[in-house]
């Protein structure tokens, strides 16, 4: 059904009865300790380049997730997921280590909003059972997008930490006493011509507020039906902007809160916060999913943002498109 | 919905700055102190090699300072002295080889050939450029204004 | 005491020096290369209006050590060059700061046969 222009309502709810989450060292010891999934003992986790760790944190938690579930790999009908590396090449090659088909994603950070709206549909059709998983590493996205790991460069201080870390949940369209899928906004490019690449969430900001606007707009719901409004990966400095331009447009969200910044704490160096595929998914999985199931939070709306660019488009003169999905997430009361 | 010129202020009013105060003094203490640890070292060839001229010993320093600064790179030391001392560990000749050193080392698994050694000079090569250009311009104005 | 002096004058411009590039890049979130291309410029300027000698004279290492003396280094050469011919013009620049060069072109291979990059951790 469909709520205004933008908003879609489920005609069956598309049920998340199990996750599974990967973090590093970094992670596993920022505010979300106590929550931790799995752990890798190091970065390269025994692997011989970041990448392949990357590669070896997907197929890890996949696996986990089809044996927590109980189900066979011809149980589940689709993996449906993304990186941030070139071609999302960690995603695919994690996809062909299982006897299941693949549809690969790239929204950067956002990818696992994209990844659940994509999966809702198909389990609208035929489909019964998808998988969504998304993964971030930060020694991977540092040399494709910033230096080499060894170059000697200080952090500007509105500079986002890339989370090392990976989320996956499996989608289900048969009832259960989890949390479900019930509405989504498929978010538009917005760019307020902002080319700095070391100010991610100035970029983000205004595309999360877009959709975020127009949920509130054509639902006629107000913040105050919500748990929390989870954005992905803002940052500090990004959130309060957002909070900035909500308030600009007569919206008080005091349950505002964001990935980024809940995954590392305040004494840990990460500067604005955490971004990275890998960070929306991670604190959903690890987090936000436990608050579910402990009946802390019944409805919350997830907004994973995401900023499009390349290495080399800040460079040509472009500025810095950004996105933002919104899911709203609800469990049985 | 705000738009981009009036967000643009906004941004630029609002990001967190470096912060002064702190970034300053490090910058200056660390880069002064590499200066004189090179001048240490002139010190010590001049002392070793009375018979050298001024300029041998100059390119001797520069050896060693860059052998210092790739060394403490593929310890993985200078990335963290970077991160706190800015400027004061990039300035230096010890920076120019971290920022040759540091992506030979990164890209080395991409393979010997198409990973170090083509990409080697991704930080460092407008450097050379730049330097090998300018220098070349001036030779030859200097050789014109020589020959008038 | 004299040499207490030299070193005071070597720290105090070296560090100046930095200073600056500290504040290029608070005030214009310069990357690395591009601050190492600045200074480097600084220094080709620098030596060709002869400017660069009567600094080293003073700050010894502390002009010498930053990229700074590599840009005058180069042309240094090529000045040198330029008084015996065209072609020794345009290459002695080059060949002044071959030493550097080869330093830093043998071990950033060496190195990287044998170090491992380490994932960053502050």
């Amino acid at each position: 059904m469909r709520i205004g222009k933008y908003i879609y309502e489920l005609d069956n709810k598309i049920y998340m009865p199990y996750v599974s989450s990967i973090c590093g060292t970094y992670e596993a010891a920022g505010n979300l300790r106590e929550f931790v999934d799995n752990v890798m003992e190091d970065d390269l986790w025994g692997c011989m380049t970041h990448e392949m760790a990357e590669i070896k944190m997907q197929k890890h938690i996949i696996s986990q997730c089809l044996e927590r579930a109980k189900i066979g790999e011809s149980e589940v009908d689709c993996i449906i997921g993304g990186d941030l590396i070139n071609q999302i090449v960690p995603t695919s090659y994690s996809a062909r280590e299982f006897e299941i088909p693949f549809l690969g994603l790239y929204n950067a950070c956002s990818t696992f909003g994209e990844a659940m709206i994509v999966g809702a549909n198909m389990l609208s059709n035929h489909q019964n059972r998808v998988i969504c998983v998304t993964s971030s590493h930060y020694a991977t996205a540092e040399r494709q997008y910033r230096f080499p790991l060894e170059l000697g460069t200080q952090p500007t201080p509105s500079m986002q930490w890339t989370v090392t870390g990976a989320g996956c949940v499996l989608l289900d369209k048969n009832p259960s006493n989890s949390p479900y899928i019930a509405r989504y906004v498929i978010g538009r490019i917005v760019d307020l011509q902002c080319s700095d690449a070391n100010n991610m969430g100035a970029v983000m900001a205004p595309a999360a507020f877009d959709t975020i606007y127009k949920y509130f707009k054509e639902s006629g719901e107000s913040p105050d039906d919500f748990d929390m409004i989870l954005t992905g990966d803002l940052g500090r400095f990004g959130m309060d902007t957002l909070h900035y331009l909500l308030l600009q447009a007569d919206i008080d969200v005091p349950n505002l809160n964001d990935c980024g910044c809940l995954v590392y704490s305040k004494e840990q160096k990460a500067v604005q916060g955490g971004s990275g595929a890998g960070c929306s998914s991670l604190v959903f999985c690890e987090y936000i999913y436990k608050l579910f199931e402990s009946g802390d939070i019944k409805r919350i709306l997830f907004v994973p943002t995401g900023a499009l660019l390349s290495k080399d488009s800040p460079l040509q003169g472009e500025s810095i498109p950004a996105i933002a999905h919104a899911v709203v997430i609800e469990k049985q009361r | 919905m705000i738009n981009s010129k009036e967000y643009a202020e906004y941004v630029s009013t609002h990001t967190q700055k470096s912060c002064e105060w702190k970034t300053l003094p490090i910058a200056f203490v660390v880069g002064g102190l590499i200066c004189c640890i090179g001048q240490a070292f002139a010190d010590l060839y001049t002392y070793l090699l009375p018979t050298w001229e001024k300029a041998d010993i100059g390119a001797l320093v520069s050896m060693t300072m860059i052998f210092l600064g790739g060394f403490f790179t593929g310890l993985g030391l200078y990335d963290k002295l970077g991160a706190v001392a800015g400027a004061g560990s990039i300035i230096p000749i010890t920076g120019f080889a971290n920022s040759i050193v540091s992506p030979a080392m990164e890209f080395r698994k991409e393979g010997i050939i198409f990973g170090t050694m083509a990409k080697m000079f991704v930080v460092a090569g407008p450097i050379i450029v730049s330097g090998v250009t300018s220098s070349a311009i001036v030779g030859i104005v200097y050789y014109i204004v020589g020959k008038v | 005491m004299d040499i207490f002096l030299t070193y005071l004058q070597v720290f105090g411009c070296g560090g100046l020096v930095c200073l600056v590039g500290q504040l290029l890049i608070n005030k214009t979130k310069m990357t690395s290369a591009r601050i190492l291309v600045t200074f480097l410029l600084i220094g080709v300027v620098l030596e060709a209006v002869g400017l660069f000698d009567k600094i080293e004279n003073f700050a010894h290492a502390g002009i010498t050590i930053p990229i700074i003396g590599f840009g005058s280094n180069l042309v240094k050469g090529a000045i040198k060059g330029a008084k015996i011919g065209l072609l020794q013009a345009t290459t002695y620049g080059l060949a002044a700061v071959s030493a550097g060069l080869t330093c830093a072109i043998f071990f950033g291979f060496l190195f990287a046969l044998i170090f491992k990059s380490h994932s960053k951790k502050m």
